[in-house]
C-alpha cells in the first residue's frame, strides 16, 4: 500500500461533521433570504395577480398580455427597453474602452502621480448619485452653467445646446454623466488584472521584441479578457437596473417626452405612482419580473456561452 | 461628547413626556399635514387663537415632508396611529381615504354652510352629496410681472391675447429682459403655469371642464386645442435654453430681475416678496378679445378632515367648525399670502400682490384645474400626460393638434363618461 491511500482511508473514517460551515453560512443565508430571495419570489408571485372588480385574484399571464398587448403599455415598455439598450450600448462603447485605456496608462511604470490620478478618477464613483446628478444639472444649465461659459471662452458657444432638455440629446447626455460617474470601476478592475500579469511574461515578450502598443494588443489584452468580461456583465446588470441618476437628473417622468425613460423609471412610476397617478402594484411587479428575466437572460448568455469559450491562462 | 448629547436628549424627552402626562385631562388633537413650511404659523398664530377660546382642547400640528405625506399617512391610517385631524389633498387621494372609511362624513358639520359648492368640490363624493373635508385654501393662477421693468419700458398691463403678445414683443425688442421666465425641463411648469393657467379662458372654465367630464366635449375640440396653439407661440419669448430650464431656475431668473413676466401660481407670493428687490404686480390670464368674460384657475389645494378612528371626535368637530369660521380664514390668509381662503365671507388681506390675485374672483369666473377631478383616475394618467404634452408643444416637438389627439386617445382608452 502506498502511503497516500492510507491517508485517504483514515480521513474518510474520521471525518467530523463540519458544523462550523453551517454556523458561518446561516446568518448570511438568513439575511439574504429575508431581504433578497423572499421579496423576489413575492414580486414574481404578484405579477400573476391583479385586482379584478375589486377582488384580488390570480390572473395567470393576464398582466403580461396587458403589458405587451395593450398599445399604450407596450409602447411605454418598448420605449423604455429601447432607451435602456441605448444606455447600455453607450456605456459599453464609451465607459469600458476608456476604462481600459486609463488602466493601461496607469500601469505604465514610469507614470508619475499615478496614485493621484487613480484616486481622482475613482472618486466620482464614491459620490452619491444625488450629488452627481445635481452637479451635472448645474454644469449643463444654460442659465448658470459652467459649460456654456467655458465654451464661450474658447469661442465654441454656438456648439452649446440645452442638451438635457432636448428629446434627441437628453439620453446621450444622461448616459455620459453615468459614464463619468462609474468609469472608475472598469478602470480599477482592469488595472488589477494588468498588475496580475507576471513580469516574466512581459520580459519574455520584450526579449522576443514585442514592445509598446503591440505588446498591449498581443500580450496584455488577451490576458485581461476575463476581467473585461466581468466588467461587461457588471455594466449590463447595472444599466438594466439603473434608475437613480435618471430620476435625479430628469425626474420620475424621465422627460422630455419620455426620451430618457428606462425600465427602472417606468417601474418606479408604475409601482409607486406619481403625482395624481396612483401606484399599480400588479403591473409594477410585472415590469419588475420582465426586468428580472432580461437580466437573467443576459447573465446566462454570458455564463454559459461567452465565459466557456474564453481562454484562460495559468501562470 | 456624543453620549452626553444623547443623554441630554433622553433626559429632556422624559421630562417633556411627563409634562405631557400632567395635562392629560385636557383633550389633545393632533393634525397630520404635509405643509411643514407652515409649522411656525400654526404654532404661533392659529393654535393659540383656537386654544384661547376653547380651554380644555390642546392642538398639536405635526407635519411630514410633502413628498412622503401620502404614503406615510396611508400607513398610519392603516395602522390606526394617525392623528385626529387629517389635512386633505384635493380630489382622488382624499376621496380614496373616505371610501376606505378613514375619513368621516362632514356634510352636516356646523360651519360647512360657509362654503360654496365649487369650494367643496375637491372633497365631495362624485354625486356631490357628501362632503368629507373642510376646505381651507386655494391657489390662483395668473402672471406676476416686474413693475419696474414695465415702467422703464413704458408698458401697460395686457388684458387681451393680442396685447399680451405685443407686450412680449416690446420686451424682446428692448433686449434687457427675458420676456417670460418659464422652462420645460420639469414638465409640470408647462402644464400648470402654462396650459392650466391660460386654458380656462378658452374652454370657459367650469362649463368646459364639466362638459369634458360628461363626455360632451373632447380634448380635440377647439376650446381645448387653442390654448396649446397659444402656448406654442410662447416659445419665442422664453429664455435661451428653456428646454433645460428647471422650476427653481425660472423662479431665480424672475426674482433676480432678469425676466419681466412670470407665469405664476399664487403660492409664489410669499417667496417672491422676500426674494425680489423690485416692485411686482400681477395680471390675470389675458382674454381672447376685449370684453370677453375672464376665467381664472382658482384651484382648491388644502382641506382638513376628521380621522374616523379619532377618540376625540367631539373636540375635533369643534376645531373643524372653527376652521370653517371667518376668523380662521382671516388669520390663515394673512399669515400665508397666496393661499386664499375658500370661505364665502370676504377676507381682508394686507399683502398687495395677494389682494390683486384675489380681486380677480370678483370680475372673473373661477374654475379648478381641468385634469384633477375624476379624469386622472386611470392609466394613462391624464395629468401626467398633460405635463408631457404641454412641454412637447412648447418645445415644438409636437403640434397642438397631435398633442390633443394623443391626450384624447389616452383618456378614451379607459374613461367612459356616465350618460
Amino acid at each position: 500500500m502506498n502511503p497516500r491511500e492510507t491517508m485517504m482511508d483514515v480521513s474518510e473514517l474520521k471525518r467530523p461533521r463540519r458544523w462550523h460551515i453551517l454556523v458561518f453560512l446561516t446568518p448570511a443565508l438568513l439575511i439574504y433570504t429575508a431581504v433578497m430571495i423572499l421579496p423576489l419570489i413575492e414580486t414574481l408571485r404578484q405579477s400573476f395577480f391583479n385586482t379584478v372588480d375589486g377582488e384580488y385574484t390570480f390572473v395567470g399571464l393576464g398582466n403580461f398580455s396587458v403589458l405587451f398587448g395593450d398599445p399604450r403599455w407596450a409602447s411605454d415598455f418598448w420605449n423604455a427597453l429601447r432607451n435602456n439598450v441605448v444606455f447600455f450600448l453607450i456605456h459599453m462603447a464609451v465607459q469600458n474602452p476608456i476604462g481600459i485605456a486609463l488602466a493601461a496608462m496607469l500601469s505604465v511604470p514610469k507614470l508619475r502621480f499615478s496614485t493621484f490620478y487613480r484616486t481622482a478618477i475613482f472618486l466620482p464613483t464614491l459620490l452619491s448619485f444625488v450629488i452627481v446628478g445635481f452637479i451635472w444639472k448645474l454644469i449643463l444649465s444654460p442659465i448658470w452653467g459652467v459649460a456654456p461659459y467655458l465654451m464661450d471662452l474658447v469661442g465654441l458657444k454656438w456648439l452649446f445646446a440645452p442638451w438635457l432638455g432636448r428629446p434627441d440629446s437628453a439620453l446621450i447626455a444622461v448616459s455620459l454623466i453615468s459614464v463619468w460617474q462609474y468609469i472608475g470601476i472598469p478602470m480599477m478592475l482592469i488595472y488589477a488584472a494588468l498588475l496580475n500579469i507576471p513580469d516574466e511574461v512581459i520580459e519574455a515578450a520584450e526579449l522576443d521584441g514585442i514592445t509598446g502598443w503591440s505588446q498591449f494588443w498581443k500580450i496584455k489584452l488577451p490576458l485581461i479578457l476575463p476581467a473585461i468580461g466581468i466588467v461587461s456583465i457588471l455594466t449590463f446588470v447595472g444599466n438594466f437596473n439603473a434608475f437613480d441618476l435618471i430620476y435625479t437628473v430628469q425626474g420620475a417622468l424621465a422627460g422630455p417626452d419620455g426620451s430618457t425613460d428606462i425600465l427602472g423609471t417606468l417601474l418606479y412610476r408604475t409601482f409607486f405612482g406619481f403625482q395624481l397617478q396612483l401606484g399599480d402594484r400588479s403591473m409594477g411587479a410585472t415590469i419588475a419580473t420582465v426586468m428580472f428575466l432580461i437580466i437573467l437572460a443576459g447573465v446566462s448568455l454570458y455564463l454559459f456561452v461567452i465565459q466557456r469559450r474564453m481562454r484562460r491562462y495559468q501562470f | 461628547m456624543t453620549r452626553t448629547t444623547i443623554n441630554g436628549l433622553l433626559l429632556a424627552s422624559s421630562i417633556l413626556g411627563s409634562a405631557g402626562l400632567a395635562q392629560a385631562q385636557d383633550v389633545t388633537l393632533t393634525i397630520e399635514s404635509w405643509r411643514n413650511d407652515d409649522l411656525a404659523i400654526w404654532q404661533e398664530k392659529l393654535i393659540p387663537a383656537f386654544e384661547s377660546k376653547h380651554p380644555g382642547i390642546k392642538v398639536v400640528f405635526s407635519p411630514s415632508a410633502p413628498t412622503e405625506y401620502n404614503a406615510a399617512l396611508n400607513a398610519k391610517l392603516d395602522a390606526g396611529s394617525a392623528g385626529d385631524l387629517i389635512t386633505c389633498r384635493p380630489f382622488d387621494a382624499s376621496l380614496e381615504l373616505y371610501n376606505k372609511k378613514h375619513l368621516v362624513d362632514l356634510t352636516g358639520l356646523a360651519g360647512m354652510e360657509n362654503f360654496s359648492d365649487v369650494a367643496k368640490s375637491a372633497w365631495t363624493t362624485d354625486d356631490g352629496k357628501t362632503a368629507f373635508c373642510v376646505p381651507m385654501a386655494s391657489v390662483i393662477h395668473g402672471f406676476i410681472y416686474n413693475k419696474d421693468a414695465f415702467d422703464q419700458l413704458g408698458l401697460s398691463v395686457p388684458t387681451t391675447e393680442d396685447e399680451f403678445f405685443a407686450v412680449l414683443d416690446k420686451i424682446k425688442a428692448d433686449g434687457n429682459y427675458i420676456p417670460m421666465a418659464m422652462g420645460t425641463k420639469d414638465l409640470w411648469e408647462a402644464a400648470t403655469m402654462g396650459y392650466q393657467n391660460i386654458g380656462p379662458n378658452y374652454w370657459k372654465g367650469e362649463e368646459g371642464r364639466l362638459a369634458l367630464i360628461k363626455g360632451e366635449q373632447k380634448l380635440t375640440d377647439e376650446p381645448w386645442v387653442e390654448p396649446y396653439r397659444v402656448l406654442a407661440k410662447w416659445r419665442d419669448y422664453l429664455g435661451d435654453g428653456f428646454e433645460a430650464q428647471t422650476y427653481p431656475d425660472s423662479q431665480n431668473l424672475f426674482t433676480l430681475g432678469r425676466a419681466a413676466i412670470y407665469p405664476a401660481g399664487s403660492w409664489e407670493i410669499a417667496g417672491f416678496n422676500t426674494q425680489a428687490e423690485f416692485k411686482m404686480g400681477a395680471f390675470p390670464p389675458p382674454v381672447k378679445k376685449a370684453g370677453d368674460t375672464c376665467y381664472i384657475s382658482d384651484h382648491n389645494d388644502i382641506g382638513i378632515g376628521l380621522n374616523a378612528k379619532s377618540p376625540n371626535a367631539e373636540a375635533a368637530k369643534t376645531f373643524l367648525t372653527w376652521v370653517a369660521s371667518p376668523e380662521f380664514a382671516d388669520i390663515y390668509a394673512n399669515a400665508l399670502p397666496g393661499f386664499f381662503s375658500l370661505n364665502s365671507t370676504a377676507v381682508t388681506m394686507t399683502d398687495p400682490l395677494a389682494q390683486e390675485f384675489v380681486s380677480w374672483r370678483e370680475k372673473c369666473k373661477s374654475t379648478i384645474r381641468s385634469t384633477y377631478q375624476i379624469l386622472s383616475r386611470g392609466t394613462p394618467n391624464l395629468e401626467n400626460e398633460t405635463w408631457v404634452a404641454s412641454a412637447n408643444v412648447i418645445n415644438g416637438t409636437e403640434t397642438p393638434e397631435e398633442a390633443a389627439k394623443k391626450l384624447q386617445e389616452g383618456l378614451e382608452s379607459w374613461y367612459k363618461p356616465a350618460k
